[in-house]
């Protein structure tokens, strides 16, 4: 589904992503683990297609086609959703009235009518009850004097109304008391299926406890420089990064 | 070859036409005179005067502008309903080129006064009430309230008495048809409240014509103890009608007034908007939205005058501008020394969203008092690359991404629009004038 091969990314001439290889397949989950400032949540936003990357080399690709020069909203419509580690305030538009807007964008691109108001409303209290949202969070502006945790609930909320053929996860477990993250990551399995696939960036192995990763991948200054199963997880809980850096050194 | 008589010129010497319909004898006319003679003296402010350094009339007073519309014109309903808030009953009083349409108002009688200018100015038994009020809180020191107060004849009256509400809001529109080459406008408001009383009020100029029109409007707004004024101004008018606001507002003790003013169109605006605290334990609060392309030009100076302690003021301005067109947000507030536990709030954000759009924001405090709280910021932005890659990130195309976001900038300032109909008539304005189907009824 996914294909990166060797990326280069840069912003304002630093580079930041320096070779990065990685092949997600349907159904799959893989997670992106790595020090801060490895390149973690810049990997995340050049796959969403953040234009203040600049991609200096190698290429992604989405079911064999090619996204350069495809626009972050054009890459939403093709299916792929980001969940955001610092989710935006929007004042003065409900969560509702943006989902609405973002699901009826992406139908328009791809050639459908709006969604019927009755339709969307059942999808809304599915998806809601799904995440253990109340109805009345759904009227708040989006984001607006949210707590760190229903800001990724809401996250997760938006992705499950978008249904995105890859969901990427950038710290989603950041700011998230036990309680929140087990909501947060239930909703994530309940989301999982043959034909999606996911990629789950976290400091921490904490998350991977409730999203079991299929492939964990360590990212060091740029470049992946350690793939494993899930016990990869594990033995960097246990011995921190440093180790990798220097097997990366060697 | 002869050479054009200025407009400062026309204006005096039609001064003596001017006189020969209206009583002489009455007050109020001794009021007139002394304010034409002040504005002989000044004269149209020039971009010499700091208040008027961004702000040029020059182009305006070369226009040769009536000064009286020659004859009556008339509307139908169907063809002016859209400008009226007419999703709900309103009382109405609206004016055709300057002259008192009664075919399109609504006025009343029943508890309250909501009817015309020229009836308070004449008739006997307002005069009590004009010998208070008429011309105490406007100000003479801009020539151009007092070249209002010299040709006052025509404009809305509203007395609302001790203890009494209207049963409904209460529209001001002032339409100009074009039947005359190039008009001038003067429309003078008194409008009062007693204590306990409260009002609602939308004010509106709109041209429908592609002729010159320059409206010079004074409104005095008394708010008496525990009264209550929410004011509304709607500035969406077409690109040959300029309008110089001049609003004055005398508050007495525990009294609310709220003005909102949304800019969205005209070719030159310039609001001189000011509150006078008179009492203790007073409410001022401005609020504006403004949001320009083209050449247009608003100009918003507000003015508190905190005088008592223990006050408050709340001013929360925010301007998105397009194209070619220009900004500007002074607000001034004075404490005066015995105005102790004053608390006045200033807040003016701007987005320019063209590199050839102008934005010029001054705060400017006076502050006597050692007891106070006074804060303001200003801030001049573009819009934020995060809040928009956000937006794309969840399928909104980037040209409604922006929308999105500029609506939301906007947005907050409507909060306190207490006329639901009329908060989603600005809503579709605000999305109107950003261009965008928001995709979602607001």
């Amino acid at each position: 589904m996914l294909k990166i091969k060797d990326l280069h990314a840069s912003v304002e001439g630093k580079e930041i992503l320096k070779g990065i290889n990685l092949e997600v397949n349907p159904g799959e989950v893989h997670a992106i683990m790595g020090p801060n400032g490895s390149g973690k949540s810049t990997l995340a936003e050049v796959i969403a297609g953040k234009e203040e990357f600049d991609v200096t080399k190698g290429s992604i690709e989405l079911n064999g086609e090619d996204l350069e020069d495809t626009a972050p909203e054009e890459r939403a419509h093709k299916g792929i959703f980001l969940s955001f580690q610092y989710p935006v305030e929007i004042p003065g538009v409900s969560v509702t009235n943006f989902m609405k807007t973002a699901i009826n964008e992406s139908r328009k691109a791809r050639g459908m009518e709006d969604m019927p108001a009755n339709e969307m409303l059942k999808m809304i209290r599915e998806k809601s009850e799904l995440l253990d949202i109340d109805r009345k969070f759904l009227s708040r502006s989006l984001n607006e004097g949210f707590s760190g945790g229903e800001k990724k609930r809401n996250e997760i909320f938006q992705m499950a109304m978008m249904e995105p053929k890859l969901a990427i996860l950038d710290e989603t477990d950041s700011g998230l008391d036990i309680d929140a993250l087990r909501i947060v990551a239930n909703g994530v399995n309940k989301l999982r299926s043959g034909d999606r696939a996911t990629i789950v960036i976290t400091h921490y192995q904490r998350l991977l406890e409730y999203i079991v990763p299929d492939f964990v991948h360590v990212l060091h200054d740029g470049k992946i420089v350690k793939s494993g199963g899930k016990e990869l997880a594990l033995e960097l809980e246990e011995k921190g990064y440093d180790w990798l850096k220097h097997e990366a050194a060697v | 070859m002869k050479k054009e008589m200025d407009l400062k010129d026309k204006l005096i010497s039609s001064f003596m036409a001017f006189e020969n319909n209206v009583d002489i004898e009455h007050p109020v006319h001794d009021v007139r005179t002394e304010a034409m003679k002040n504005f002989e003296m000044k004269g149209f402010p020039s971009k010499k005067e700091e208040a008027w350094k961004y702000t040029s009339l020059k182009g305006l007073e070369k226009i040769d502008f009536s000064i009286f519309p020659k004859e009556e014109n008339a509307l139908e309903y169907r063809d002016v309903k859209r400008y009226f808030l007419h999703e709900i009953d309103t009382y109405k009083i609206v004016f055709i080129d300057g002259i008192y349409s009664s075919y399109l108002s609504e006025t009343t009688h029943d508890g309250v006064d909501i009817c015309l200018m020229s009836s308070a100015l004449t008739k006997p038994m307002y005069k009590p009430v004009i010998d208070v009020y008429f011309n105490k809180v406007a100000s003479s020191d801009e020539s151009l309230t007092s070249l209002n107060t010299a040709f006052s004849r025509e404009g809305a009256y509203i007395y609302i008495p001790k203890n009494k509400i209207p049963k409904k809001p209460i529209e001001i529109i002032h339409f100009a048809t074009g039947n005359e080459a190039s008009l001038l406008l003067q429309p003078r408001n008194l409008i009062i409240a007693e204590e306990n009383a409260e009002l609602q009020v939308i004010e509106r100029h709109q041209s429908l014509t592609s002729n010159d029109v320059l409206s010079n409007s004074v409104t005095e707004i008394f708010a008496a103890e525990n009264a209550i004024v929410d004011y509304y101004k709607i500035q969406n008018d077409n690109s040959k009608a300029s309008l110089i606001d001049n609003t004055y507002i005398d508050q007495k003790s525990r009294s609310v007034v709220k003005i909102h003013t949304f800019s969205f169109g005209g070719k030159l605006i310039r609001n001189n908007l000011n509150f006078y605290q008179n009492g203790e334990r007073i409410d001022s609060t401005m609020k504006g939205v403004t949001i320009l392309g083209e050449k247009q030009h608003v100009d918003h100076h507000t003015l508190v005058h905190h005088k008592q302690p223990n006050c408050e003021s709340h001013q929360d301005y925010k301007g998105i501008y397009g194209e070619n067109s220009t900004g500007v947000f002074n607000g001034k507030i004075i404490v005066d020394k015995i105005a102790q536990k004053t608390d006045a709030f200033q807040q003016n954000n701007n987005i320019l969203i063209s590199d050839k759009a102008t934005i010029n924001s001054k705060p400017q405090l006076e502050i006597f008092a050692d007891d106070v709280k006074c804060s303001h910021g200003c801030t001049i932005g573009q819009l934020d690359e995060e809040a928009l890659f956000y937006l794309q990130s969840r399928g909104i195309p980037k040209r409604e991404a922006r929308a999105l976001l500029m609506y939301a900038f906007a947005n907050n300032v409507l909060e306190s629009v207490r006329i639901p109909e009329l908060k989603t008539r600005i809503n579709k304005l605000i999305a109107k004038k950003l261009g965008v189907n928001l995709g979602f009824n607001l």
